[in-house]
């Protein structure tokens, strides 16, 4: 599997996001997440999109995505070159016994109590993928009731920026 | 409403009906004094398809278009009123195909709009030109499963290039500007405008021209000049060279630039289903039809190629057979001007992103440049070859042994009989592969069939498409009684509005290349294939259903059957002759004629056959 994390600028209208998934499926290209959200400028959003393919495959995802009429931009972000985080949400079982393992846990991955109840304990965590992977083994089994994980969103590392007139290169529009 | 014409609808409905003859439309001066505000939506439209340039509409009203179809009755626009919105799709393509200009059809929400699914993939996967403008219900009613709702936008995303929901009045002429402008640039392709009837109904301001707005639409045309001198060394140190022609060269309008091309190379043509005519057959130095029924030498020279310089085309399954194995000794120049074509199915070594026209031309410069530094190489050992499986494997076909008309013969003779100078637009099937192959096209723009979808029943809808935009040209739909089938009701609508195709109905009572392939890998099991009635031992019966000549009357056409090798061309010629009324003529064949060279699904085409059971013999290692 190679995982590769694209960072996608998409006129903010409606139907895009629908553009890109429906791109995805029919092509027979694997998302592993998507994240969408607004930037800097109200006319753009940034789609984070990370996806499972072969350095060939890749090649055809980014070419499709850049004749999708409203993709504006395509950049590649490499991962020693980007800063790629996700957003979690867990709720785990914590009866007053096994309460304090669950609080050390949330400390040394830093993550934060959000809610509290006799039960259980509700922990945000941000971080790569890699940690809350982490995070979550180590709660695996005092017991997860539920979670909720945000897809991957990711900037490029510098000054450089990608809808500014910066100099992130974007994925080659030709071949 | 103060735009108007004088003597409105209702007086104009009266005049026709009266004197049976269509009132004048409405002149360019009265079109222009109109005023540019206070109108409505579905003013700004007709006032918005008239400044782009629009010819004609081939369409279908209903409730929520209807608002369009008022002004468009004063519009110098002429509408054709097709009989199924299928027609109207592929008579749009046919126009394109035949014109260069992109052609436009018209279709009401729901239905209307779901019946154009399929002229759009098929335009889409064929990269034709088209414009299909569709009404929708009133945006408040979008979502809640409204009479005759249907999300054509959604459907329609992966079969059009672009598409667009119009629910603001303000924006209808900006939205059909940029309609026109996606269909026509870049890789042609069909963009649909699905437009909310309160917008048509809204008042609104028009002017024009409108501002495009599409930042992320940029599509390169011009070639990068290191690739394409790459490839000209390449072309320049190849020993055995293919050009290998698509169907982008004849969208680019190429053919002169190929044809100079072709000239300084010295280098063999293969013209793929979708480039017949892109340069004449006549040329020895093209060898035809490549693919899964292309001709032996054809298919052979991109084989045993070392150099394969793709010209528009998109190393299609039905052209490279087995990928692995598909011109293996081959390097490959690929330019096209959709960058995602390139590396697709097969790695090009030097890509080349760019519009056909200024890439060959580029090409045949930087060709030159070769040749005054002496780099020009022999290519005689490779023609001797070439002209060795040419001798030796012309393609050809077998009479029928049970004496039944062959109908390689009556489309052999209608390409002789018609000539050159005639469009010719196919269904899909036997009929297809035949007219492909034995009738000698010259000219872009004169063979016109469904490639890449494969879809049944574009003849006859395509060919009214190419003569309504060709009035002065033969327009012959070569179809099979399949295909005929289902399309030919827009017959009535030639017949009404005096588009006057003529239909070569290749009748063999079957569908016939799945029977071919029933004969061929389901030994003769003829699940579902026969269409004409059957005795209790399946043989035909002397009833006909339908009786096509009978049904070509009723629908206001000229028929005419033939059922034996002597009258062909008679009344081939008796067709050609009647030009005031559309003309079937009802050729009755062998239901047991095959395709023959094939590459069988999924097969290398290195095993190509060039009959049954003959599998050529190369003698490798020749060249």
């Amino acid at each position: 599997m190679s995982r590769h994390t694209l960072s996608v600028l998409v006129e903010n209208k409606s139907g895009v996001l629908a553009r890109v998934s429906a791109l995805f499926s029919r092509r027979g290209f694997n998302i592993e997440s998507l994240a969408v959200g607004p930037t800097e400028n109200p006319d753009l959003s940034r789609m984070t999109i990370v996806a499972d393919a072969e350095s060939q495959p890749l090649e055809q995802i980014t070419k499709q995505l850049n004749k999708l009429v409203e993709v504006i931009k395509i950049v590649e972000l490499e991962a020693e070159a980007a800063v790629q985080r996700e957003l979690l949400l867990v709720k785990v079982r914590a009866p007053m016994a096994d309460r304090t393992q669950v609080l050390q846990t949330a400390e040394l991955f830093r993550a934060r109590v959000v809610d509290v109840n006799t039960d259980t304990v509700t922990l945000e965590a941000t971080g790569t993928p890699d940690k809350l992977q982490a995070l979550l083994a180590v709660l695996a089994p005092l017991g997860i009731k539920e979670m909720a994980q945000s897809g991957t969103v990711a900037l490029g590392r510098g000054p450089r920026s990608m809808s500014g007139a910066g100099t992130l290169r974007p994925v080659e529009r030709t071949a | 409403m103060t735009s108007t014409t004088p003597g409105g609808s209702a007086t104009r409905e009266a005049a026709e009906a009266l004197t049976g003859v269509e009132t004048t439309a409405r002149s360019v001066e009265e079109a222009a004094a109109e005023p540019l505000t206070g109108i409505t939506g579905a003013q700004s439209l007709v006032r918005s398809l008239e400044a782009v340039g629009v010819e004609v509409v081939f369409g279908i009203p209903g409730g929520a278009i209807l608002p369009a179809y008022d002004p468009l009755f004063d519009s110098r626009v002429r509408h054709v009123l097709v009989r199924h919105e299928q027609g109207a799709g592929h008579a749009a393509q046919g126009y394109a195909q035949a014109t260069g200009r992109v052609g436009v059809c018209m279709a009401t929400s729901g239905p209307g709009a779901t019946n154009l699914v399929t002229p759009l993939a098929d335009a889409y996967m064929d990269s034709v030109p088209i414009v299909a403008i569709t009404g929708q219900v009133p945006s408040a009613a979008i979502g809640t499963d409204a009479f005759q709702e249907a999300d054509i936008r959604g459907i329609t995303m992966p079969i059009t290039k672009h598409n667009f929901l119009v629910t603001n009045a303000a924006e209808i002429p900006q939205r059909i500007a940029e309609a026109f402008h996606l269909a026509a640039t870049g890789r042609p392709g069909p963009v649909l405008v699905d437009i909310s009837k309160d917008a048509l109904q809204a008042t609104t301001d028009f002017s024009w021209p409108p501002r495009l707005d599409l930042p992320g639409y940029k599509p390169t045309t011009r070639p990068h000049g290191k690739q394409v001198r790459e490839a000209a060394a390449l072309i320049a140190a190849a020993r055995r060279p293919v050009l290998y022609v698509g169907g982008g060269v004849i969208k680019a309008q190429a053919s002169a630039e190929l044809a100079e091309l072709v000239e300084l190379t010295g280098a063999p043509v293969v013209t793929t289903l979708m480039a017949r005519g892109a340069f004449p057959d006549s040329h020895p130095q093209n060898l035809g039809m490549p693919g899964m029924h292309g001709n032996v030498t054809a298919v052979t020279a991109l084989q045993k190629a070392d150099l394969l310089v793709a010209l528009g085309a998109r190393f299609d399954d039905r052209v490279t057979g087995q990928l692995s194995s598909f011109a293996p000794g081959a390097k490959v120049v690929h330019a096209d001007i959709d960058p995602a074509e390139i590396g697709k199915n097969r790695k090009a070594d030097v890509p080349i992103v760019g519009d056909a026209r200024e890439t060959i031309a580029e090409l045949v410069t930087a060709l030159r440049a070769e040749r005054d530094a002496g780099r020009a190489p022999d290519l005689s050992a490779w023609w001797a070859q070439l002209d060795q499986w040419r001798q030796k494997y012309p393609l050809g076909y077998d009479w029928p042994e049970d004496g039944a008309l062959s109908p390689q013969y009556v489309i052999e003779r209608l390409g002789a009989i018609a000539g050159p100078d005639a469009i010719y637009a196919s269904g899909v099937g036997q009929h297809q592969m035949w007219a492909a192959q034995f009738i000698k096209y010259e000219k872009p723009g004169t063979w016109l069939n469904s490639g890449g979808l494969g879809t049944m029943g574009y003849a006859v809808p395509a060919a009214m498409g190419a003569k309504y935009g060709c009035p002065d040209t033969t327009v012959w739909a070569i179809d099979g009684d399949g295909c005929f089938q289902m399309t030919n009701q827009e017959l009535a609508t030639c017949a009404i509005e005096g588009i006057p195709v003529k239909v070569a109905l290749i009748n063999n009572g079957n569908l016939g290349m799945v029977r071919q392939w029933q004969t061929l890998f389901y030994e003769g099991r003829y699940s579902n294939t026969k269409l004409h009635p059957v005795d209790a031992e399946g043989r035909p019966t002397p009833v006909r259903i339908p009786d096509f000549v009978a049904l070509a009357e009723a629908l206001g056409c000229v028929g005419l059957r033939c059922e034996s090798k002597d009258d062909v061309d008679a009344v081939i010629e008796k067709a050609m002759a009647i030009d005031d009324a559309p003309v079937v003529i009802d050729f009755i064949v062998g239901a047991d004629a095959q395709v023959w060279p094939m590459v069988a699904a999924g097969a290398s085409n290195d095993d190509i056959l060039a009959a049954r059971d003959v599998r050529p013999v190369f003698g490798d290692g020749q060249v």
